[in-house]
């Protein structure tokens, strides 16, 4: 479960003065359903799941992740979620598996219990024929499962993407998404970004359309294409967002 | 918890970090290798140049003495210097340096001589040469036994004894203990190395921790997971303290092992002067450890100063070029304590760098002043607690990990 209640961000910039990335968010996602964040790029989604994820504290306001909140329980927070994005990539010098360890053993796993867990999820995800070669060797499909291994494996109630599939080749997004649906299925809380129309209408349950920093509009793929009477998300999505597009780049 | 992953981060660094083949050499390679191959270079050059000079037969001429066929025949027999015939332009000849040196002996020495007084011989030279100096060297001596003999001989003629003009006799002993010598001889190199290697066996591995994180992304999966900030700023400086101590201690290893040999070696005597003992450069094992102790703070200074400027780098260069500035700093005050003069005193002993700088020179002699001791150890201390807090501060900070 997450809820977002009023979150608020804002940066200083030399060039712009104060930037407000994420401005007044709220939201609710539930277990075993995924809400998919979807907007341009430097809309806000990235700060969103950032202060989420509570690798960036709100400026103001806050969220609860499974109870916790983000911003007087950040440690635990992140115990309870798997953060995944394009950025987050994987120690050069570490194996695969130790890779997946070292992140098991910051999650708190004794020794028994990560082993089995690393197992399982290799032989679920088919790595183990990469399992001891170092991440810089592995090939991009490659990475893209260890990093799904590493967000595994303390198999969190939530999880957090980040435009997953952002610069993937069809194939591994294709994992990607088979992944995310696969995390629904547990009974996973999920939260996805991402400025891909075909991604939203593929896997989300919920959308959420962000443009500077605002959430513009929220439902189901039906209430969306009711609510404003158009069949095509993306018509949908510039019906929404065109007013307030370019409104950060006049102020 | 804390301490648990405290270790978690600092293992996984290591693990990292001697797969990294940059931060083995810096932290194993170059200490190990750098002194025996700077000394080994420095003393071979040294005793290159000095032996040869000393090998050569020097060739001299002789001016005059055309009617002191005793003086001049003795000196022709004198096998360390080779006589070649006056030439007129033997004057012009020393300061081309065709030959060394010229003897001047005045008209009639020998008959002179016999009589009482002969007078001065000269011995031209090429002032601050080193082979026309040796060769000056050779013939003043050759001369000054000749002048000996002849006195004895005069001496036995009238029965007097030897002793008559030579009441008592002058010796020059060094009763330094060996260790101190060799602390006076190295202690300012030694503390020079000493910051030098700390800093440098810090600076890789703090860049790679840091900037390097950033500029590979591992940056924001790192702060996905649940470890505190706190907990991995402490477990990379670990990793960072860790690699600055071992560069500065193999260091100290390899200057042991690299005095001990040169000891062994007949270098050091060939450079000494004549008769006088080969310089002992061994030092003791206490020097050795005082100042290993003394690395400590300091090690916790650079790697958490290092830290803190690497922080703020996004990439690699980025952050070397904000640290290459910082070595000349550093240096600055290490070499000030290796002029001659500089030493502790109160003010000096609260100036960072400076001070451990100074104190390593005294420990290697080793002089013991311990209130300077405990002083610079705690003034150091105070330096690196607050360089190791101001780490942990900047890594809570977003804009500075996230600087774009």
């Amino acid at each position: 479960m997450i809820e977002a209640l009023n979150l608020c961000k804002r940066f200083r910039d030399k060039k712009r003065g104060e930037v407000r990335a994420v401005d007044g968010v709220s939201f609710t996602c539930r277990p075993g359903e995924i809400y998919g964040l979807l907007g341009a790029n430097g809309a806000g989604k990235t700060t969103t799941l950032r202060m989420l994820a509570t690798i960036l504290e709100p400026t103001e306001g806050t969220a609860r992740l499974c109870g916790h909140d983000i911003v007087e329980h950040p440690e635990k927070v992140r115990a309870n979620c798997g953060f995944l994005s394009t950025a987050t990539a994987l120690y050069p010098r570490l194996t695969a598996q130790e890779m997946v360890e070292y992140f098991g053993k910051l999650n708190g796993l004794d020794s028994v219990t990560l082993k089995k867990r690393i197992d399982e999820i290799f032989e679920r995800l088919d790595m183990n024929d990469f399992r001891d070669r170092r991440c810089d060797l592995l090939s991009t499909g490659m990475k893209q499962k260890t990093s799904i291994a590493r967000t595994l494996v303390h198999d969190p109630p939530v999880m957090i993407f980040d435009e997953p599939t952002l610069g993937l080749d069809i194939m591994t997004a294709r994992t990607i998404i088979e992944f995310i649906r696969e995390c629904r299925d547990r009974q996973k809380t999920v939260i996805f970004s991402t400025h891909v129309m075909r991604e939203v209408e593929k896997l989300c349950d919920i959308v959420g359309i962000i443009q500077s920093g605002k959430l513009l509009a929220e439902g189901t793929l039906e209430q969306l294409r009711q609510r404003h009477g158009e069949n095509d998300l993306e018509e949908i999505f510039v019906k929404i967002v065109s007013p307030h597009y370019g409104a950060q780049e006049l102020v | 918890m804390s301490l648990r992953n405290i270790g978690i981060v600092y293992r996984k660094e290591l693990t990292e970090a001697l797969r990294d083949k940059r931060t083995l050499i810096t932290t194993f390679l170059v200490p190990l290798l750098l002194i025996p191959v700077m000394g080994a270079g420095f003393t071979g050059v040294m005793s290159m140049v000095i032996g040869s000079a000393k090998k050569e037969k020097p060739k001299v001429m002789i001016v005059g003495g055309n009617d002191s066929p005793g003086v001049v025949e003795a000196l022709k027999q004198n096998p360390r210097i080779n006589v070649l015939p006056t030439a007129p332009d033997w004057k012009n000849r020393v300061i081309e340096k065709d030959i060394r040196a010229a003897v001047e002996i005045p008209g009639g020495f020998d008959k002179n001589l016999a009589k009482g007084d002969a007078g001065t011989i000269k011995i031209d030279i090429y002032g601050g040469e080193l082979k026309s100096e040796l060769a000056a060297g050779n013939i003043d001596g050759f001369l000054k036994e000749y002048r000996d003999s002849i006195t004895a001989r005069r001496l036995q003629a009238n029965h007097l004894p030897a002793e008559l003009l030579r009441p008592f006799q002058v010796k020059r002993q060094n009763i330094a203990p060996p260790e101190k010598e060799a602390g006076a001889i190295l202690g300012g190199i030694i503390a020079y190395m000493l910051i030098f290697m700390c800093l440098n066996g810090a600076m890789h591995p703090a860049i790679d921790l840091t900037a390097g994180e950033k500029e590979r992304g591992t940056m924001e999966t790192i702060l996905s997971s649940p470890v505190s900030r706190t907990h991995l700023v402490l477990g990379k400086f670990l990793l960072v303290l860790t690699a600055s101590l071992i560069t500065a201690m193999l260091m100290m290893f390899s200057v042991q092992v690299s005095t001990a040999a040169l000891q062994k070696s007949h270098v050091l005597g060939e450079m000494a002067e004549e008769g006088e003992p080969a310089p002992q450069l061994a030092l003791r094992p206490a020097a050795i450890a005082s100042v290993i102790i003394m690395a400590v703070p300091l090690s916790v200074l650079f790697s958490a100063g290092l830290i803190t400027i690497a922080l703020f780098a996004k990439s690699h260069k980025e952050a070397q070029s904000y640290i290459a500035p910082l070595m000349f700093l550093v240096v600055i005050p290490a070499v000030a304590a290796m002029l001659p003069g500089v030493d502790l005193t109160p003010k000096l002993a609260v100036v960072p760098l400076l001070n451990v700088s100074l104190l390593c020179k005294e420990l290697v002699t080793g002089e013991y002043h311990w209130n300077y001791i405990g002083l610079i150890f705690a003034s150091t201390c105070v330096y690196a607690a607050g360089a190791l807090f101001l780490a942990v501060k900047m890594f809570q900070r977003e804009s500075v990990l996230f600087r774009s």
